[in-house]
């Protein structure tokens, strides 16, 4: 089984209070960013590790293939996901501003006719654009089922068709795909026994986690001999045209109020009654 | 994950080490601080912590081999002061058992002891200590009275008492120092040895994440193959000594900037007077001097690690480390800990805490003043021990 897993680095949601917009509005600004793997990004490449591992003794039973798309040193967010476990990675260098969700279906969709995956696990957004586009796009483009929000995912034929669940309002609903498919997950794919691959025994569960799998120091060594394949736009015939014109950018509200300490619950629900007014 | 970066280090850094440096941060946010205060109060080791640890290659992870992660010094420093900046003892557990025990066996044991402990000690699964200091033998070890001998039929019967042992309690086997026919040797010594006891040090008021022990060895009786053939005389504890120090250099810089980072955001939000504390000149040059140190320390200690993958340090450069990140970081904790006022001393917060840890790591693997004196005697050539 081959999954392609694209991934994003996106300035660190935990920190973000140093994102900044340009002067003119139109952008974000990148300096002093700490950037991260896109959190949904990595949901789903735990996913694809995990269909493609013996969960159990940890054996390597397929293929995940990273891309990523964005400026050189977007390769570190690569090396991550090769840390983790996955095999190789592509990197299709471009500047962060002449990319929008078009472009990179685009770029992943020319990346799967030379790739041929079985699937492609996006995230079901980015955790700075939240366009919540990309892979959408991508199934139209390639006219290949889409499975979004996929909370469990199981396989017994190798992958070449998967049994997936979704989490509705109102319930859950459960679909049939033959590959090759496109996937995002929720963040429900990463409960122990979300993913079934056939050959992760079926007693075996993964520890309760709130995103992937930690690189071992191990996985980083060997991450560094892995192979990350450079290529333009140009090399995949993409014309890095937009579709979207990004008008304006603003930021939160600056945050406004204080901290009062109090000594009892009495004294807390009056203050939120009087004092704040939200009760 | 904000880093105390003031000097862009990060630029001087390899895409590993950083990796390293993130998912050991992002480990330790997760599974070391929501627990760590709770273990501090009980005075209790997070021993589920231990697998984690080892899943995660932190064990032996700059040893080449048997099973362990072969991480560049740099890598594994990074390592050390994330861990650090959740808590000594956690970074003690694992320095003691990379450092302390599984370094001596890979420098200076035979191919089946290496065999025998190292992937099971990478795996977690055998822990380790190290018996150097006893009650009357601190920062003076040569002068150490355990002594082994040689018996009749093969092997060595060791008697003795070793005390202030980092995981005394939890080890499997505990490298114990003894003089032998006068010299010092390495003895890898099961902890069920019939004669081998340890006794845990519970009243303490620091590192109480952390077991501590007094080990006490009777007529303890070990094979021939227990002894360390690759070394004697006090080149073998010290060495073991500068590759746990060269970590703890690493260490001290993260319980600083776990200080200073709780400090500065605490500074931001407390009102006193008219406006935030932060926006007083006397809390603004605190500050300035802990960033001034923080950032010192990281610029010293990533050219103590870079000269130390080329081979070419001296001891002495990683005392220098040492005695100087320990001292600020301690001088630092003490700072932040005033610039909380009154919730400085609580649980809540973890200045408290690595306040009262930095006091043990001021003191262990050589006190600042036996470092000073060690500097000293390579400045002037004149040894001031006795
Ligand atoms: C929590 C904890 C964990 C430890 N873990 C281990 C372990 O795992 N294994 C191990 O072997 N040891 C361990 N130690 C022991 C530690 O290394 C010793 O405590 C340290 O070497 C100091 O020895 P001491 O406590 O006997 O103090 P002393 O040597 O008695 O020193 C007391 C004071 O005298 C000063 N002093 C001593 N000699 C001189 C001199 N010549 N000139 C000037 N001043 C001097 C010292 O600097 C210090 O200020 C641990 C200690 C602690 C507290």
């Amino acid at each position: 089984m081959k999954i392609l897993v694209p991934v994003k680095r996106v300035a660190d949601p935990d920190n973000a209070n140093k994102v900044k917009v340009s002067g003119d509005g139109t952008k974000v600004t990148s300096d002093g960013l700490e950037w991260k793997m896109n959190p949904f990004d990595e949901w789903s490449l735990e996913a694809a590790l995990r269909l493609t591992e013996n969960g159990s003794s940890k054996d390597r039973v397929g293929e995940v293939v990273l891309v990523s798309i964005g400026p050189k040193d977007a390769v570190q967010t690569i090396r991550q996901g090769l840390a983790m476990g996955a095999e190789r990675g592509i990197l299709v260098e471009s500047d962060d501003d002449s990319l929008d969700s078009h472009v990179v279906a685009q770029v992943i969709a020319a990346i799967a006719a030379e790739e041929k995956p079985d699937v492609i696990f996006f995230g079901k957004q980015s955790a700075d654009g939240d366009s919540n586009v990309a892979g959408t796009k991508l199934a139209e483009m390639l006219d290949w089922p889409l499975v979004n929000y996929a909370m469990a995912i199981s396989t017994d034929d190798e992958g070449k068709s998967f049994t997936v669940k979704r989490e509705l309002d109102v319930g859950q609903q459960t679909l049939k795909v033959q590959s090759p498919c496109v996937f995002t997950s929720s963040d429900r794919i990463l409960q122990p026994e979300s993913v079934k691959n056939g050959v992760t025994p079926a007693d075996f569960a993964y520890p309760e986690s709130e995103g992937g799998r930690y690189a071992s120091l191990k996985g980083i060594m060997k991450a560094k001999k892995k192979p990350v394949d450079e290529k333009s736009l140009a090399d995949l015939g993409v014309e890095a045209k937009r579709v979207n014109e990004y008008v304006k950018f603003d930021l939160p509200p600056a945050r406004s109020g204080s901290t009062t300490f109090v000594e009892s619950v009495e004294e807390l629900v009056q203050k939120l009654h009087s004092d704040a007014k939200v009760l | 994950m904000a880093l105390v970066d003031y000097y862009a280090i990060e630029e001087e850094l390899h895409e590993d080490e950083r990796l390293v440096r993130d998912n050991v941060r992002r480990f330790v946010e997760a599974k070391v601080m929501p627990i760590i205060a709770r273990h501090y109060q009980d005075g209790t080791f997070p021993e589920d912590l231990v697998p984690q640890f080892a899943e995660l290659g932190l064990l032996g992870a700059n040893l080449e081999g048997y099973g362990c992660a072969g991480m560049g010094d740099v890598a594994y420093g990074l390592a050390m002061q994330e861990l650090e900046r959740g808590d000594s003892g956690v970074r003690s557990f694992c320095s003691v058992q990379g450092s302390l025990c599984m370094y001596p066996i890979h420098a200076f044991g035979s191919e089946a002891q290496k065999e025998r402990y190292l992937p099971g000690m990478a795996e977690g699964k055998i822990i380790g200590c190290f018996g150097l200091t006893e009650p009357d033998f601190g920062s003076n070890p040569t002068g150490m009275l355990t002594k082994a001998e040689r018996l009749p039929g093969g092997g060595f019967r060791i008697n003795g008492t070793k005390r202030w042992i980092t995981n005394g309690n939890l080890a499997h086997v505990a490298i114990i120092w003894a003089k032998l026919d006068g010299r010092v040797h390495g003895f890898l010594v099961p902890t069920e040895t019939k004669g081998f006891t340890a006794q845990k040090i519970d009243d303490k008021w620091s590192l109480r994440a952390s077991v501590t022990s007094e080990l006490i060895l009777e007529d303890v009786e070990v094979d021939e193959d227990a002894l360390l053939p690759g070394v004697a005389g006090m080149r073998g504890p010290l060495s073991c000594l500068s590759q746990a120090r060269y970590g703890i250099c690493w260490g001290a810089i993260g319980a600083a900037i776990g200080c200073y980072e709780t400090a500065v955001s605490y500074a931001k939000d407390r009102v006193q007077f008219s406006k935030p504390i932060a926006g007083y000149q006397l809390v603004q040059a605190k500050f300035a001097h802990m960033l001034t140190e923080i950032t010192k320390a990281q610029c010293l200690t990533l050219r103590l690690g870079r000269l130390k993958e080329s081979g070419k340090y001296r001891p002495q450069q990683i005392s220098l480390a040492k005695r100087n990140n320990v001292h600020h970081a301690l001088e630092i904790a003490r700072m932040a800990r005033d610039v909380l006022g009154g919730n400085g001393i609580m649980y809540e917060y973890p200045i408290g805490r690595h306040m009262m840890n930095l006091e043990t790591v001021y003191t262990y693997e050589g006190t600042h003043d036996i470092h000073t004196l060690i500097l000293g005697q390579d400045i002037t050539g004149i040894p001031a021990f006795d």
